[in-house]
């Protein structure tokens, strides 16, 4: 039983950046994407998410609707005084549940109010969004992707422009969220080199190297490259 | 001093002006929530330049203004929001041309016809005295679809305006909000033209929403605000040209320029 299949896709704007993409995502994984700049990490999430259309075979989602994944940007880019509460912004995560009439109810507010204490920021819910740091702004943007999701959340360098000590509390967060909370990750990282590799699998792309396999064996295929 | 004011009203021009100035004000400023914020608000001045060129040419054609420019106008709209979302072309300045041709267009055409007249002066500066019945209906009906689209959709219209990718990945339909918002701003646009005048009207767009960021950082607070703003900036105008015997479209844009730098000035004092 997977949640989403990736079978010989190839993804792209107008020609492929990647071609012959094979991968299977199963409940709990945490897999990494790695790979240098303009090797198409971004392109596949973007595809997963629906957001572009693969060029030629098929994503399959098998027990996960797409839209019901949590998705955390790169970087929004908001208007520095963007007026935006944390509440405000937390609790559009749920919009994946409307129709045409987006009313949130209690169900909604108490998905919020969870999300925003398992990450540890109820005291920020009436801040102002641009009013808070880059780690706090990270965490409030997960906790909208939280709203959105019980299964699955993908993201995009979240450790970007975080300093180094949220990013480690970042890593430990998505940890707890994984191991204890059932949460499927996939995420974009650029920091394999920073010893605690993180997650189960890894997702490399490198021109026309693709691997997808377990996070051990691709240690193993970078000492014996070494 | 209220029998006073009360009594301009018993003209029933100025009961028509009141009546659709006071729906479009609330209309410019829910859209121009989203619009400010997304930083799409040249498409609103891009579109009112538009809507002058297109009335001018009905006018030489002898075609009724209104129809002839709306369908123009709303076509328009839609393609400077693809223009815009484009980031292969230069937006804005896709936008500055489309307006100043469209601009010359009008006044070529009209100037061809019969030399400059007062309709150019009507056309970019307003003139409560052109707006009809035709217009009253088409403001009533167009403020009635506006507010039940925002009270419908106000949550998903706050996570397109603040993040569009995200909204899109979860499922909102981004283009058709967007689409529809461009439709609404091009009707706000030609309705309102004829009672602010063609090169005022962005500005109802854009004042309420940025005197009101002045006030709140909460989206809600913000669209709230905006709205009152906007409808009260609007009736103290248009009293006072009455009185003063000035034009209305200009009057009531200097009453929201007051209102936003004492606001602006207010909330610098507030945070030192």
């Amino acid at each position: 039983m997977s949640l989403i299949k990736l079978a010989n896709v190839s993804l792209g704007y107008n020609k492929p950046i990647l071609k012959g993409v094979n991968m299977e995502i199963e409940p709990g994984d945490f897999i990494c994407i790695v790979g240098p700049n303009g090797s198409g990490k971004s392109t596949l999430i973007k595809s997963i998410l629906g957001l572009i259309k693969p060029l030629k075979g098929k994503i399959i989602f098998e027990n996960i609707a797409p839209n019901f994944i949590g998705y955390m940007p790169q970087e929004t880019k908001v208007d520095a005084n963007f007026p935006a509460s944390v509440s405000e912004i937390v609790l559009s995560g749920a919009l994946n549940k409307k129709g045409f009439l987006s009313f949130y109810d209690k169900s909604d507010v108490l998905s919020m109010e969870k999300s925003l204490s398992l990450l540890g920021i109820t005291s920020l819910k009436d801040k102002c969004f641009n009013q808070l740091s880059g780690g706090q702004r990270q965490k409030v943007l997960l906790a909208r992707s939280l709203v959105s999701t019980n299964k699955m959340l993908i993201l995009d360098e979240p450790s970007n422009n975080l300093d180094s000590k949220s990013k480690k509390e970042l890593y430990e967060i998505l940890k707890d969220l994984n191991e204890n909370h059932g949460i499927t990750v996939l995420m974009v990282t650029h920091d394999l080199d920073h010893g605690n590799l993180l997650g189960n699998k890894i997702l490399s792309l490198r021109e026309d190297d693709i691997f997808f396999g377990p996070t051990t064996e691709f240690i193993r295929r970078i000492h014996n490259d070494k | 001093m209220i029998n006073e004011i009360l009594a301009i009203f018993t003209h029933s021009f100025m009961l028509r002006a009141l009546i659709i100035g006071t729906l479009i004000s609330l209309s410019s400023s829910l859209i121009g929530s989203t619009l400010v914020l997304k930083r799409n608000s040249t498409i609103g001045d891009g579109l009112s330049h538009v809507a002058f060129g297109a009335f001018a040419v009905a006018t030489v054609l002898n075609l009724s203004p209104l129809e002839f420019s709306l369908p123009i106008v709303i076509i328009v709209s839609i393609f400077l929001l693809k223009l815009n979302e484009s980031s292969k072309i230069h937006g804005d300045s896709a936008i500055a041309l489309i307006a100043t041709s469209a601009l010359a267009l009008g006044t070529f055409v009209i100037s061809i016809k019969s030399g400059v007249n007062t309709d150019i002066n009507s056309y970019l500066f307003g003139s409560i005295l052109s707006i009809g019945n035709k217009e009253l209906i088409a403001t009533i009906i167009l403020t009635v679809f506006v507010i039940i689209l925002f009270i419908c959709s106000y949550n998903k219209i706050f996570a397109l305006t603040f993040d569009e990718r995200y909204a899109k990945s979860i499922g909102i339909k981004t283009g058709f909000y967007n689409t529809i918002i461009a439709i609404i701003c091009s009707i706000v646009v030609v309705l309102g033209m004829r009672l602010v005048g063609s090169l005022l009207i962005s500005s109802l767009i854009v004042f309420p929403t940025l005197s009101a960021m002045q006030v709140s950082n909460k989206f809600k607070s913000v669209v709230i605000y905006s709205v009152i703003i906007s409808t009260l900036a609007f009736i103290f105008g248009l009293v006072l040209s009455y009185f003063l015997n000035t034009p209305t479209g200009s009057t009531v844009v200097l009453v929201n320029l007051g209102l936003f730098l004492v606001l602006k000035t207010a909330s610098l004092i507030k945070k030192d």
